[in-house]
């Protein structure tokens, strides 16, 4: 019976190894140690045997169906974990097949350029202000000392909708409006992003551009204040290599004016066609707030002084981005839009 | 304006390359826009600022040469041999409008011979873009160059009898032949020389053809006038006539040049040994103005430009200038010489030290004082917030402010319509951008539009901006405004799930927008609209308020804009959006309760609305109910004929304990019961 037992196990282990689906391993174990199964079967001679020998019988009995079931037990979690590989392997896709297409958008370059100079300027304790596009000829031009029939009037041809009101030409009125409001308090800390709109329509203009423009009136604010706050500004919208330099120039509303110029962004200054071989490009304008200005909006320009500054926005874009041409900003053409 | 090297080196010496003398102007605030090398000659291209006119006239700019570089300059004497005759005998000057024309002063040379000028005042001329003539006239714009001051050339003998010169407003519909030939109609805020009664040269901007210098002339009335800029300025461009002599005007001119300028003109007449001078200036200068004189303040000019510039220094640059100073109380009584009337208050004397000075020497700081918090208000991190959710579906576009009329007709706006009630520019550039838009969607339309002429499809764009309407007093109302539109699909894919943009697409982002925004009870009212599919359009209500309108675009507003593929669009009004959204955002506990979900078909009569059915079983179901969506809408087969089916899938769940199936069930008897007293529903 023992020799029996040890033979059922040789050839159960050899199948157990050989087999390789669940139905086979099945019925191997139904068939070795099932209820009706070859060991069962087997065991239930021992009520034949007596003393030692049916004790011994009994005990390697037991120890045969535990390893063999031990064995199918294994055999099991094997086959599991092939089954699972076959089926992850059936299940292979094409990894580099498009995604699903979701809508996609984009911010307009004028408008990231316009939030990217805001975040420099709020980072400076700068507050954001806005006015109405369509302006008061006196907050458009009296207040900013640039009173009727001032020459500095045909720098901006205006488009007028009656004789005292007109489309802003540039984002200084708000400086007035903001000044009016909160003097005599100070500091006056404000930068003013907003449409402005000059009647020119050519290959570099267009009759609406978008501005920013700066303001800071506060006690003992200096010329050298203006040049170092502007520096910082052009190190962190070009990037800290960036050289600047300052001309003299005239804006009714700034005395002393400045221009701000900047190492070409395309040639590092070397000379390119892009900065007309200069090495330079333009692009702020900025002085110590005139007194004449201070005074219109209600601050004793002997007590404070201030400096303002203004850009154009698209300007700062085309250098930024590499844009050629004014007018992809307004024509809105999708494979531009895409590319931001 | 172009100015040669070697003609300005007889004014000043210059040891620097053309070259330098650009650079350093430029940096010293006289614009040099390029170098042209002609002929051994350096030509400088002017672009003067408006406030430094005065460097139209060569002698000026020299003076700046002369600061910068520490020389001096030198002004071509005046040597005139005058005759024995008496210049009064010859003509007489009145001023009948000294607000006009401060001064003007004459002077006359005889016998003079009309040929072409020299070569070498020829080349000059043509160097600073003025054509050579003849002599007399050649000689007065040689000298305008060189003095900026503007002057004139009569051809005396062609003035009438009376020889008397009249300066004075021209009356209304008076006219005047101009040396160009055409004649120009004049009114009356327009300066005229007249000599008895007839208008012989239009003041300070060009001469009258009936006295113009011709090979005929034998003798010239010189005229050296002062005219005021804006009197200039206004006739100049009323008129569409910009001259040489106007240009300089409209800047301001020296009041104290003109004789100078009448003197040196009379000189070189006589150098080229082309005339007899008579004797005296005829000079009418009613009321002689003095210089102006301005303090300047040392401690001042460091305390704006935040530099140490010592004393010495300041007067230094001040003398350089040719200033005429003295000191008083350890400031600087500057004497502004008149040909420099940009200079009127002290802080224009410190921009002169300060450019002279170099506004690279002065420090580059940062502002001091206590620091600031700066920032975005709520209602401007709103819109930004609007912007950010925006770009991840739609591109943003921008388009100008002003529309062409056209377009409200192709929105098929009806004649009444309030947004015909627009704000009118009143020089528009064309016809295409005259008015201020009322609303986003012209150039939304016109975008998609262009686009798709360009074969870009699929397209989702969103504009902010500000739209416009009249006001009957004070400015006109800006309203700021959120418009989208969307054509086509979302792009073809492989996946074959193919998205439609179509209004429940649009609703959608609308949707979710305003939850971002955190403004709730949002309803949806059937409206017509014009530029709207009648049956496809709807007003966005907040609470009671009007949040804006969403609809596909009507065909004809379509095809009026040339687009084929089905579009939708919505306005939104930001301000309000701002207002309707809820400040924060408080937390509401989540139950540990299970959820019980229930399903419920319905058929109803095809008219009624999702709306209805939604409201009565949000009614029904009370507070237990949390959630319900919509999950299909059919009509054909096994639902009779004017009939359709609705399927909701509905959430039920307590934060208090788990709920019951009996409670569940008596809800759903409770909305069965409601949907079909209220709409006429039965299940399905």
């Amino acid at each position: 019976m023992i020799d029996r037992l040890r033979q059922i196990k040789l050839q159960t282990e050899q199948r157990i190894a050989e087999v390789s689906d669940y139905d086979s391993l099945n019925e191997i174990k139904i068939k070795v140690l099932g209820r009706k199964g070859e060991i069962t079967q087997l065991l239930r001679g021992l009520k034949d045997l007596v003393g030692d020998e049916r004790v011994e019988a009994g005990k390697i009995a037991n120890d045969i169906k535990n390893t063999l079931e031990k064995l199918v037990e294994d055999k099991t979690v094997e086959l599991k974990k092939l089954e699972m590989e076959m089926r992850l392997k059936s299940e292979k896709i094409d990894v580099s097949l498009p995604g699903m297409p979701l809508p996609n958008g984009s911010q307009h370059p004028i408008s990231r350029v316009a939030d990217e100079i805001k975040e420099i300027f709020i980072g400076m304790g700068f507050s954001v202000a806005e006015g109405p596009e369509i302006e008061t000829d006196y907050y458009n031009f009296e207040a900013l000392n640039i009173p009727r029939d001032h020459p500095a009037r045909d720098m901006q041809d205006s488009f007028y909708i009656t004789e005292e009101m007109l489309l802003r030409t540039h984002t200084s009125p708000v400086q007035v409006r903001t000044m009016e409001r909160l003097a005599p308090q100070i500091p006056v800390k404000i930068i003013v992003p907003g449409k402005v709109y000059r009647k020119d329509d050519d290959a570099t203009h267009s009759p609406m551009f978008n501005q920013v423009e700066g303001l800071l009136i506060d006690e003992r604010i200096t010329f050298a204040n203006l040049k170092g706050t502007l520096m910082l500004f052009a190190q962190k919208i070009f990037g800290e290599g960036v050289r600047v330099r300052y001309r003299p120039s005239f804006f009714p509303f700034t005395e002393p004016s400045a221009e701000m110029d900047i190492s070409c962004v395309h040639c590092q200054g070397k000379g390119c066609r892009v900065c007309s071989h200069t090495g330079w490009l333009e692009i702020l304008g900025a002085g110590m707030v005139n007194p004449r200005v201070l005074e219109y909006g209600g601050y004793d320009s002997e007590k404070v002084t201030g400096f303002a500054f203004g850009m154009g926005i698209e300007r700062i874009a085309m250098l930024k981005y590499g844009i050629n041409d004014l007018r992809l900003f307004f024509d809105n053409d999708k494979r531009f839009l895409t590319q931001f | 304006m172009g100015v040669s090297i070697n003609w300005l080196q007889e004014y000043v010496k210059i040891s620097w390359t053309a070259e330098e003398v650009a650079h350093r102007l430029t940096m010293a605030g006289i614009a040099i826009e390029g170098v042209a090398k002609d002929n051994g000659d350096s030509i400088l291209e002017l672009d003067l600022t408006p406030n430094r006119g005065d460097c139209l006239g060569i002698i000026n700019l020299a003076r700046e040469v002369a600061a910068l570089n520490g020389t001096d300059i030198v002004i071509p004497e005046i040597n005139i041999i005058e005759n024995h005759e008496e210049i009064n005998k010859y003509i007489n000057v009145k001023i009948d409008a000294p607000d006009l024309c401060p001064r003007y002063t004459a002077r006359l040379v005889k016998n003079v011979t009309v040929k072409p000028s020299p070569d070498w005042m020829q080349t000059r001329l043509l160097s600073a873009g003025i054509r050579p003539i003849n002599n007399i006239v050649d000689i007065t714009n040689y000298v305008m160059l060189e003095s900026n001051q503007p002057l004139h050339a009569f051809d005396y003998d062609l003035l009438s009898d009376a020889k008397t010169i009249l300066v004075r407003r021209a009356h209304k519909d008076e006219k005047i032949i101009t040396l160009d030939d055409i004649e120009r109609e004049l009114d009356s805020e327009m300066l005229l020389i007249t000599d008895n009664g007839r208008p012989a040269a239009l003041a300070g901007i060009m001469g009258g053809q009936n006295t113009e210098i011709s090979d005929q002339t034998v003798n010239v009335l010189l005229e050296s006038a002062c005219f005021k800029n804006t009197c200039i300025r206004k006739s100049s461009r009323k008129l569409a006539l910009r001259s040489d002599s106007s240009i300089r005007f409209e800047k301001g001119s020296d009041i104290n040049g003109v004789i100078y300028a009448v003197n040196r003109a009379a000189v070189l007449i006589q150098q080229l040994g082309e005339g007899e001078v008579v004797a005296g200036i005829c000079d009418c200068y009613p009321q002689p103005a003095s210089l102006a004189q301005i303090i300047l303040r040392p401690e001042r000019v460091n305390y704006l430009l935040g530099t140490s510039l010592s004393s010495v220094q300041i007067k230094d640059y001040i003398s350089r200038l040719r200033f005429d100073w003295h000191e008083e109380e350890g400031n600087l009584v500057v004497t502004i010489p008149s040909y420099r009337p940009d200079i009127e208050i002290e802080v224009d004397l410190i921009e002169e030290v300060a450019r002279l000075h170099g506004y690279e020497n002065i420090p580059a700081t940062l502002p001091g004082g206590d620091t600031t918090q700066g920032g975005l208000t709520s209602y401007q991190k709103f819109q930004d917030r609007i912007k950010q959710l925006m770009i991840s579906r739609f591109y943003e576009i921008i388009n100008y402010s002003f529309i062409s009329p056209r377009y409200l007709d192709m929105l098929l706006l009806p004649e009444e319509s309030t947004l015909r009630d627009v704000v009118r520019v009143a020089n528009p550039l064309s016809e295409e951008q005259s008015i201020m838009r009322t609303l986003l969607l012209p150039g939304l339309l016109e975008t998609v539009s262009r686009n798709l002429a360009r074969k870009n499809d699929n397209l989702a764009f969103f504009e902010i901006g500000s739209v416009f309407y009249p006001r009957s007093e004070g400015l006109p109302g800006e309203v700021l405004k959120l418009g989208a539109i969307v054509a086509g699909r979302l792009e073809t894919n492989w996946l074959k799930q193919e998205i439609d943009m179509d209004f429940y697409y649009l609703k959608g982002v609308v949707e979710n927008l305003l939850i971002k925004l955190g403004i709730d009870s949002i309803s949806w009212v059937e409206v017509q609209k014009p530029g709207y599919h009648p049956g496809r359009s709807a007003l966005i209500m907040g609470a009671d308020r009007i949040l804006g309108t969403m609809g596909e675009i009507h065909p004809l507003a379509r095809q009026n804009f040339d687009i084929k593929p089905r579009a939708c669009a919505f306005e939104l009004d930001i301000k309000t959006m701002f207002e309707l959204s809820r400040p924060r955002v408080m937390m509401e506990q989540i139950t540990r309760y299970p959820a019980v979900e229930r399903d419920l078909a319905i058929v109803v009569d095809e008219q009624v609305k999702a709306v209805q059915a939604l409201d009565e079983i949000r009614e029904s179901g009370g507070e237990l109910l949390k959630k319900i969506v919509v999950f299909d809408i059919y009509s054909g087969e096994q639902v009779p004929e004017g009939f359709k089916s609705m399927a909701f899938k509905m959430t039920f769940q307590s934060g208090e304990r788990t709920l019951t199936e009996a409670e569940v069930n008596g809800r759903m008897e409770e909305i069965q019961k409601g949907l079909s007293g209220k709409i006429g529903a039965t299940l399905r």
